[in-house]
């Protein structure tokens, strides 16, 4: 790696200690190239996650190039100027830990799971490969097979993706995450090594980075070391705020049906869109997560569970789910996987009879209390994953959110009125604004006869 | 007040790089035996129980009354039905998981300490009170059809389904734990209660708890806990058959990307040469990146996005298995490479530098895995089923250590056989034809 010192970094000689939080054993601290990172504590194993991730995901991709922040993110594991292809996973491995990466929609996320006593080495090498990448044409083209594979593997071979992929698709005119993470095919197909490294430039720098340590550490330590490795990469100039086309407003409702022969189990899906948290305003994102646990979190004590497989016996399965934290509106999905001999017509018609009978009678009292204590309780055994706790400040930090975020998210939550939850139920489920698909068996040439859980598009994040 | 007659017989504290792991046993007053882990600085407790036999209890004809009869544990118990018994639970936040496999039904839970003695009697009347109402089977029976006509048109479950009935016949082992639709269509409430005294007995459970309690609380928890269980259950399944030779078996399925599942006899666990052989699949295609098929296959040529062996030592028969995908048009040349790589790997044995490197990684692997209670109260809890000592933790790395390069080599040739190796494909894939 060639060091380039900054004359920031000589210049300022006393950085400002880490932070403390309120929350947990949390601390923060930003260098001069822009590097914000946080530090969790964790004492009970002599064990550190330490996890880069940079603000950039598929979202981020230009037009025409869908596939590109994932195919770079394989690309990653190639080599530097000081290491050779595969020796990063290999260093990793010959220190007993592991490593690996990820790719969403707003994020790309690289992370090590090490001995305590090998962060400075793990860093050494995340920071060698955020600005020296060396990558040949032949690495590149075996790569491009195998994301290919990875394609075929995880979309093309499971019907209920290839559906996930269209839903979103209609319910994404403009905005970018109408797009999968891992790209179109035919986008694939003609990604280049040029393509990937023009994004890495631009993308992958200190300013555009948050650099997550969980485990057991000292914070002035975690520091001191991110100040030697981190310090002196070069941040990219002009990167501005992240700005993808937003949508339209949606006039017309919107229906599609897929038919695959490789479906066993027919089911109805709706996706209605709505808002993510944001800085500083958290409340109608705690409401749509309640709202969702309340229609359809925990199978049969919530309200689709409740009414569709208990008593009218329509269902082998419901749920709701959501996803808030995101850096641009996400969906808010239900769906109803109907029981032998129900039809997809009927399970909709049920599906909308209970949402509109929970809007009408609102919020059962004891569920929602219910909802909140294992909510609490959520954040106990949340302590136990150390990679878990890593993961909601990553993920928080890089959708737009800060640390104070998402320390006050669990009060948020806990505060959230029946009131409010009815009140975003009605302003936001409404079919005008929604995608709503069916996903059926056949070749989608005859009608389509009536009708796998349900691939949830929040969770499309890939791996290497 | 029952005393606790605390065996506490051996405290092994491990001098592992990372958390102490300091296993102590647990004997209740009634008798039942746990490996316990205190951890006091997050307020709960997680506790792993497993029932050896599993869904291999299942009698002949009654396919799938195990897996049906697990899945019914928490639709109901004692006065409660299923939406009560949840709505309890949910009130107390405690977690309940309950799983079958061929060899063990294991039961998950994990609760917090203020509300510990509510969450295990609730537990208790799961596991000893389940009421199988009418309504619940149904339900649950539904469900269970769901996913084996999911099954059913899934290029993986396809493959591994087809591996097992033509590797084990009419053991258990030949069938999915799911059943058939026609089994499970055919299963009433008396076969779902046989199956519940078969699998859930005294003597055959085994316990790892970890987190914020003692061992004298823990002692008339099992009792409360499991006291009520029969002492006995249904005897052991027998030793499965092995009926598949080497060769290609192609199932057609129109999608775009083969499956291919391979395969052949493995070791016992308790084998003295099982290091060596585990040591050999590390360095054959456990290890992930860098082992000798993800080099070969993905990273040469990019031919999948994964491909990987293991070995599967169960308890009535041992495997060596793997599993690779790739497009149609390339997955027969994925299957050369493989076999080629099994063939060079028992002729030629592997390298002193591969045998470091896989040495360092694994020793230096191993004490990572210690992470987080409910984590640890499964490995305390598999420990115990498989027979390894109390001190395992701290003498497994040496174990690694002891195996040489002749035994590993020595090891390679007996094991792998090429010739032996079957695959089964399903897909399209080019240039080969059905049948075997």
């Amino acid at each position: 790696m060639t060091l380039r010192k900054l004359l920031g970094v000589l210049a300022v000689a006393l950085h400002a200690a880490p932070a403390a939080h309120a929350a947990e054993n949390v601390t923060t601290f930003t260098l001069d190239n822009g590097l914000e990172a946080v530090v969790i504590e964790d004492h009970r194993a002599p064990v550190v996650v330490h996890m880069l991730w940079y603000k950039v995901g598929s979202a981020d991709e230009t037009a025409g190039k869908s596939g590109i922040a994932h195919y770079l993110e394989h690309l990653l594991f190639k080599g530097t100027d000081d290491m050779a292809p595969g020796e990063f996973s290999a260093t990793v491995k010959a220190n007993g830990g592991s490593d690996n990466a990820f790719t969403s929609y707003d994020y790309t996320g690289y992370f090590q799971r090490v001995a305590a006593d090998r962060l400075g080495l793990m860093m050494r090498m995340e920071a060698d490969r955020m600005r020296d990448l060396v990558l040949t044409e032949e690495d590149a083209a075996t790569e491009l097979n195998v994301i290919i594979e990875e394609r075929n593997q995880r979309v093309e071979n499971n019907p209920g993706a290839l559906f996930s992929e269209q839903r979103m698709a209609a319910a994404y005119l403009n905005h970018p995450y109408g797009r999968p993470v891992i790209g179109w095919r035919h986008e694939m197909e003609s990604l280049t090594r040029e393509d990937a490294l023009a994004f890495y430039r631009r993308y992958y720098a200190p300013n555009n980075a948050i650099l997550v340590v969980a485990g057991d550490v000292d914070p002035a330590e975690v520091q001191a070391l991110a100040e030697e490795h981190y310090g002196p990469l070069e941040p990219t100039p002009g990167l501005g705020p992240r700005v993808r086309p937003s949508e339209p407003p949606q006039r017309a409702e919107r229906r599609i049906t897929y038919a695959d022969p490789r479906v066993a189990q027919p089911y109805v899906i709706r996706s209605y869109l709505v808002p993510e948290r944001n800085p500083g305003d958290q409340r109608e994102a705690a409401a749509l997560t309640l709202l969702a646990e309340l229609l359809g979190g925990s199978g049969l004590t919530s309200a689709l569970g409740h009414e569709l497989q208990i008593e009218e016996k329509l269902a082998v399965q419901t749920s709701a789910f959501y996803g808030a934290t995101s850096y641009d509106p996400p969906g808010f999905g239900i769906y109803v996987v109907p029981a032998e001999g129900v039809t997809l017509e009927e399970a909709e018609e049920a599906m909308d009879r209970v949402l509109a009978g929970f809007l009408e009678e609102g919020v059962d009292a004891a569920q929602l209390e219910r909802i909140k204590t294992q909510l609490r309780a959520s954040l106990i055994y949340a302590l136990d994953s150390l990679q878990g706790q890593a993961r909601r400040y990553g993920e928080a930090l890089t959708s737009g959110l800060t640390v104070a975020d998402v320390e006050a998210w669990p009060e948020v939550l806990q505060s959230v009125t029946a009131e409010e939850i009815v009140a975003v139920g009605r302003k936001y489920l409404d079919r005008r604004r929604a995608v709503t698909g069916r996903l059926v068996d056949g070749d989608g040439t005859a009608p389509a006869p009536e009708g796998a859980a349900p691939v949830d598009p929040q969770s499309t994040e890939v791996t290497q | 007040m029952i005393r606790v007659c605390l065996a506490a017989v051996l405290a092994v504290v491990l001098s592992l790089p990372a958390r102490a792991v300091e296993i102590q046993e647990v004997t209740s007053p009634g008798g039942i035996t746990a490996w316990l882990v205190e951890e006091h600085s997050i307020p709960f407790a997680a506790i792993e129980l497993r029932f050896r036999g599993g869904a291999s209890l299942d009698t002949p004809g009654k396919r799938g009354a195990v897996n049906l009869m697990m899945g019914l544990l928490e639709e109901g118990a004692a006065d409660m039905d299923a939406q009560e018994f949840l709505v309890a639970r949910e009130e107390l936040a405690a977690d309940y998981g309950f799983d079958a496999s061929n060899d063990t039904v294991s039961v998950s839970a994990r609760f917090l300490t203020e509300n510990r003695a509510a969450s295990v009697d609730l537990l208790r009347k799961a596991l000893t009170e389940p009421r199988f109402d009418p309504t619940a089977l149904e339900r649950v029976r539904g469900q269970v059809q769901s996913i084996i006509a999911d099954n059913a048109k899934d290029p993986r479950h396809i493959a591994n389904a087809t591996f097992d009935r033509m590797a084990f016949g009419d053991h258990p082992y030949g069938s999915s734990l799911n059943g058939t639709a026609a089994s499970v269509a055919a299963l009433d409430r008396d076969d779902i209660m046989a199956a519940h005294k078969a699998a859930l007995a005294r003597d055959r459970v085994y316990v790892g708890v970890v987190g914020d309690i003692t061992a004298e609380e823990l002692g008339p928890l099992l009792d409360r806990l499991l006291g009520g269980l029969p002492a006995e259950g249904a005897p052991m399944p027998k030793e499965a058959p092995w009926m598949l030779e080497g060769g290609e078996t192609v199932v057609p399925f129109a999608t775009p990307q083969s499956v291919a599942v391979f395969g052949h006899r493995g070791m016992r666990e308790d084998d003295p040469d099982f290091f060596a052989a585990y040591i050999l699949n590390h360095i054959l295609g456990g290890g992930g990146f860098g082992s000798r098929l993800m080099a070969e296959v993905r990273e040469k040529r990019g031919l999948t996005y994964g491909v990987y062996s293991y070995l599967a030592p169960m308890d009535h028969a041992e495997l060596i298995m793997g599993q690779v995908a790739s497009a149609n048009a390339t997955v027969g040349e994925a299957v050369e490479v493989i076999r080629a790589e099994w063939r060079k790997l028992a002729r030629d044995g592997i390298t002193a530098a591969e045998l470091d490197e896989a040495k360092t990684y694994l020793t230096g692997a191993f004490p990572l895995r210690f992470d987080g209670n409910s984590t640890i109260a499964r490995i305390l809890a598999g420990m115990q089923i498989t027979g390894r000592p109390i001190d395992y933790i701290d003498t497994r790395n040496d174990r690694i250590e002891a195996v040489t390069l002749d035994e590993i080599n020595r090891v390679a040739g007996e094991l792998l056989d090429p010739e032996a190796l079957h695959f089964v494909i399903v897909g399209e894939p080019e240039g080969m034809g059905a049948g075997n």
